[in-house]
């Protein structure tokens, strides 16, 4: 049975970590493997600062603390951009314990909040004051994050989808985050983020180059159709395979620039 | 083995016991204090049938560390009923047939009563969407929703 | 939801007298249900109690060369460890409560494992998390052996063996067949006739029943030695019966108490978990708790097994179906559970709810090392329904007709004789199509609309067992060694002819019944008191049944929008109203007031009690529990 360690601050908990503890924040990843007898980690690290709860806008940027839950996504109104990808995880049960940062370490298919945060170039911030891009930070997933900031999006620029064959709660067989930026009318330095298509939330770079300068209407983002899933090993699971998740990232893709979905 | 002394508020009463590191409050709620409605489905937060209320919100008790409880408020279907009788959602459950095998009645409740305590009059939409974390494999789900609507529009009870 | 009765239909068959039919009714258990006060298994609580996990298998097919379990004896917490050895009778097949097969596996595996998550060892520790940990600890030395995932992989003689009490990978029927046969009229004749052949192949992957309440039980001794028993069973004695051999002790020492299941759909028969648990109860003195989490529920827990049919009409041009042969395979998984009863419940559905009047059918219970298979909700009749179904509509395109019609004209109508020589009563399968076509806006002829279950059946051909062509082909261990096809007739070298309606004692017609109230209703078995049936594929001109000369029905002439136009063929009698309801008496069965059975004569007093029969055969079996109790009907 692991042991409970329970620390005042980030920082303290920081440089109390073993290769064999493993931090909880709102436990839904965490207990579900202690029910099932991980032997990965004796020992639970847990920090219950409320400081880690802290939502900061800051200009053109937001920070959200690594221990907001998706309930606390929405019951604010500085991060409505963030509701859907929010509801998107879970039922409400769920949504009142996940964490912000415990879905930055969640095992494919989960993750739909961090395929969001990545389309508004998610940045984390770790406990010991440095910062890493997300898509980055999601090569490894180490270190204990303190928050992630991200750009808060005008207007309709951000879309947010997730196709799920159980509705209204299912887990993800694609999800297509979308943060589309805009610069005299045409595209600009756009970012597309697909979920449960990869074994953690990617970019889709090739998309991104296409939809440079484009404009958001049926010819202007065919090419970025064509390239859809360049450069991408769509995974295998039991929800779907890697060729139907080839099949129809297109599909939605074309979707969600061009708004058929919300 | 170490334990931990946990106090908390269940069902309206104190409760207090000695938990140990890396329990979880389903297990805490159902051995060590004896109350049995909230059940056993899945252990991973996944089936919804351990659903409680902690601070008036959802909760999967199954992967609830149980010392994180110190100090706040655990509501279970064991208290629902109260003197005045039958919780209104209780009585739309039983007289909707809103039960078969019952395993997922608890959770099921407790999900329902997060969501009119919050929000009294719910449409349908966000009836199902309250319970979408809650699985029925009796495939109840339409009196279940039926039920809930039905408790929602029930008299209030005062007190 | 509103149920709509149609009371209408078949008015004259029933008394309609029915008091709670129809009215709404509160569940007598709903009052613990929404108190969360209902007494499943898992809520009885014991002090101390002692919690069982198992050292599971991570391979397909292994052999087992050792265990080492020293680490996982140490592990604080640990009480007790269960070897296959410490299972007194450690071979057990499910349906050996009622004598059917034979004895082929294990509770713990001991020297070879044959799917993932098999269970080789069970660890009882203080707690479920030190049990686990004990688990993880426990090293077991497996030799990798080829294994075998589809079925009909599982039949080549290349195959490895699967179950080594049925080496070649079948289920043994009538300690004859490696399928189990239906003949019924000439298939292959009637093949040869038809003006179309449609096959298709279809396929249910596994189902899981996924119960909320994952299977288990808490055993713990009791006074008088005895032990009590909380289950989550569907089966309660089933169950008990079931531990009793296992475990090699009287029923009269096991308390078994359930019936409040969370969720079952035949997943909760298998009786796994109460021989461990009592085992585990035994060998500890304490209160156990032996329960699967939601992974093992998914990984281990038999789910409905997996089947493929391959389905082959003969089909005339006016939409007759003439003949139908079935190929069908059930995944039985490495060990046999139902899956046996599964493919005889199927065989006994075939050819679905129609008059054909030549069908034949293989159907193999197959073992692979998949998880093993057993009951679902209509487990042996949903997956092949599938087929036929899917098949109906394919038969409808092939001869350009509406596939509701399609089915109206080839259902079963009152007497008609089933392939499995029986004839068929109460059908309803025209009206259910009749209404289904109403409710959803389909059009339907008149002449389909007029069409009625209750006359036109058991006429003429349509009401005897046709003469029947049969084969001995796929004998126990012949495919092993041939390779041989497994269609039906496939490899026979030589027919066998069962004239029409004159066998009462071929193997076809069934064997003696075991008991009175199982004796067959003559009136129901329609057999032709003279012999000659004509041949296959001859028909009259109107394939519609006819009760009686009446004025038939013109062609119907192609109505825009109404779907194809009838075949020429398809001619049906005026309207019911018109007609009278009951066909001439010659040919409705006629309810035969049943011969009250003899008083048994009074056995003198002094003789101890003795059975008219004898209890069934599988208890006296070697290595059988002698104190299973018999299960009698009535």
């Amino acid at each position: 049975m692991p042991s409970v360690a329970t620390y005042a601050t980030l920082a303290e908990a920081a440089s109390a970590m073993t290769p064999t503890s493993r931090f909880l924040a709102g436990g839904t990843l965490v207990m579900r493997d202690v029910n099932y007898g991980d032997q990965g980690f004796d020992r639970i690290v847990r920090v219950p600062d409320p400081a880690l709860k802290a939502i900061t806008p800051d200009s053109g940027r937001i920070s959200i603390g690594a221990g907001v839950t998706m309930a606390g996504i929405l019951a604010s109104r500085d991060l409505d951009f963030l509701w859907p990808a929010a509801r998107a995880v879970g039922g409400p049960a769920i949504r009142s314990m996940a964490t912000v940062g415990g879905n930055l370490f969640a095992p494919h298919p989960y993750g739909d909040l961090t395929t969001a945060l990545l389309a508004l170039d998610g940045v984390v911030h770790l406990s010991d004051s440095g910062q890493v891009p997300l898509d980055q930070f999601l090569v490894n997933r180490a270190g204990l994050v303190r928050s992630v900031s991200v750009i808060r999006p005008a207007g309709d620029a951000f879309r947010f989808h997730k196709v799920s064959r159980v509705k209204p709660k299912g887990a993800s067989v694609l999800t297509i985050a979308a943060w589309l930026n805009r610069s005299a009318g045409r595209l600009s330095n756009v970012r597309i983020a697909y979920g449960a298509f990869a074994a953690t939330p990617v970019r889709v770079t090739a998309v991104e180059r296409a939809l440079e300068g484009a404009s958001l209407d049926q010819a202007g983002i065919a090419p970025a159709l064509q390239a859809a899933t360049d450069g991408l090993a769509p995974v295998d699971d039991a929800l779907a395979s890697g060729w139907y998740r080839a099949e129809i990232a297109p599909v939605y893709l074309r979707r969600v620039l061009l708004g058929e979905v919300r | 083995m170490a334990k931990t002394p946990v106090t908390f508020t269940l069902n309206g009463r104190e409760a207090a016991t000695f938990v140990d590191p890396a329990a979880n409050l389903l297990d805490v709620l159902r051995r060590g204090l004896g109350d049995l409605s909230p059940k056993y489905g899945c252990g991973q937060g996944t089936c919804g049938a351990c659903t409680v209320l902690i601070d008036g919100e959802p909760h999967l008790s199954c992967v609830t560390l149980a010392e994180t409880i110190e100090g706040r408020t655990v509501e279970t279907t064991n208290g629902l009923q109260d003197s005045a009788g039958l919780h209104p959602l209780q009585q739309a459950f039983m007289d909707g047939f809103a039960a078969q095998c019952g395993y997922c009645t608890p959770g099921m409740l407790m999900a329902a009563k997060a969501l009119l305590d919050r929000n009294p009059s719910p449409s349908r939409e966000e009836v199902i969407d309250a319970i979408a974390g809650n699985v029925c494999r009796c495939t109840g789900y339409e009196p279940i929703v039926d039920a809930i609507l039905t408790a929602a529009r029930a008299p209030r009870r005062t007190g | 939801m509103a149920v709509e009765f149609r009371k209408d239909l078949f008015a004259d068959e029933r008394d309609d007298d029915l008091n709670e039919i129809g009215q709404p009714i509160i569940r007598q258990d709903i009052l613990g249900h929404v108190t969360g006060r209902s007494p499943f298994y898992d809520d009885h609580l014991y002090d101390g109690l002692l919690f069982m996990r198992c050292v599971r298998s991570p391979h397909h097919h292994a052999r087992i060369r050792s265990v080492d379990a020293a680490a996982a004896e140490r592990m604080p917490g640990v009480i007790r460890l269960i070897r296959p050895q410490d299972v007194p009778v450690n071979l057990n097949t499910l349906l050996s409560l009622i004598s059917f097969g034979r004895d082929d596996e294990p509770l713990l595996a001991e020297h070879r494992v044959a799917y993932k998550g098999e269970p080789v060892m069970a660890i009882i520790a203080t707690s479920d998390r030190a049990a686990l940990d004990a688990v993880a600890r426990v090293r077991v030395d497996y030799e990798e052996l080829p294994h075998v995932l589809d079925v009909e992989d599982a039949l080549k003689p290349e195959a490895p063996v699967v179950n080594e009490t049925y080496p070649n990978n079948t289920f043994d029927y009538h300690d004859r067949y490696d399928h189990q046969k239906l003949r019924f009229g000439d298939v292959e004749a009637a093949f040869a006739q038809a003006d179309h052949i449609v096959e298709g192949e279809y396929q249910m992957s596994p189902i899981e029943q996924a119960p909320i309440e994952t299977c288990g039980a808490i055993a713990a001794p009791e006074t008088n030695d005895r032990y009590v028993c909380h289950t989550s069973t569907q089966a309660l004695f089933f169950s008990l019966g079931t531990t009793a051999k296992l475990l090699d002790m009287p029923s009269s020492r096991l308390h078994f108490i359930g019936g409040t299941v969370g969720g079952g759909f035949g997943g909760k028969v298998d009786s796994h978990h109460e021989p461990m648990a009592v085992l585990g109860a035994m060998l500890t003195g304490k209160p156990v708790k032996y329960m699967w989490d939601r992974a093992e529920e998914m990984q281990v827990g038999a789910p409905r097994g997996g089947e493929r049919w391959r389905l082959k009409d003969g089909v005339m041009r006016d939409g007759r179906i003439i003949a139908r042969a079935f190929t069908g395979f059930f995944d039985a998984g490495a060990y046999t559970r139902l899956s046996s009863y599964a493919v005889q419940k199927a065989t006994g559905h075939l050819p679905g709810p129609y008059m054909i009047p030549n069908v034949a059918s293989n159907v193999y219970c197959v073992y692979t090392n998949r998880t093993p298979s057993t009951a679902m909700r209509g487990f042996g009749i949903t997956a092949v329904d599938f087929a036929i179904e899917c098949h109906m509509d394919k038969a409808a395109e092939t001869v350009g007709m509406d596939p509701i019609e399609l089915r109206i004209l080839n259902a079963y109508r009152d007497g008609d004789m089933k392939a499995h020589r029986r004839a068929a009563k109460n059908c309803a399968l025209i009206e259910s199509c009749q209404v289904v076509a109403q409710k959803s806006g389909w059009p339907l002829s008149a002449e389909a609309m007029a069409q009625s279950s209750l006359f036109g059946g058991g006429i003429g051909e349509r009401g005897v067992i046709p003469e029947t062509v049969t084969d001995q082909a796929g004998q126990i261990g012949e495919r092993k060694r041939s390779g041989l096809a497994p269609e039906p007739f496939a490899g026979a070298t030589a027919r066998g002819h069962v004239p029409a309606g004159t066998a009462t004692d071929h193997p076809a017609t069934g064997n003696a019944p075991q008991r009175e109230d199982m004796e067959i209703e003559a009136e129901r078995l329609g057999f032709k008191v003279t012999r000659g049936a004509s041949a296959p594929g001859q028909t009259p001109a109107s394939p519609m049944p006819q009760p009686q000369p009446a004025a038939t029905v013109a062609p119907a002439a192609p109505r825009p929008g109404a779907g194809p136009a009838m075949p020429p063929a398809y001619t049906a009698p005026a309207p019911a109203s018109q007609q009278p309801v009951a066909p001439p008496a010659s040919t409705r069965p006629q309810p035969t007031p049943p011969t009250p059975p003899a008083a048994p004569a009074p056995a003198p007093a002094a003789e101890p009690y003795k059975p008219e029969q004898p209890f069934q055969r599988g208890v006296k079996r070697p290595g059988v529990s002698r104190f299973i109790s018999g299960s009698r009907r009535r």
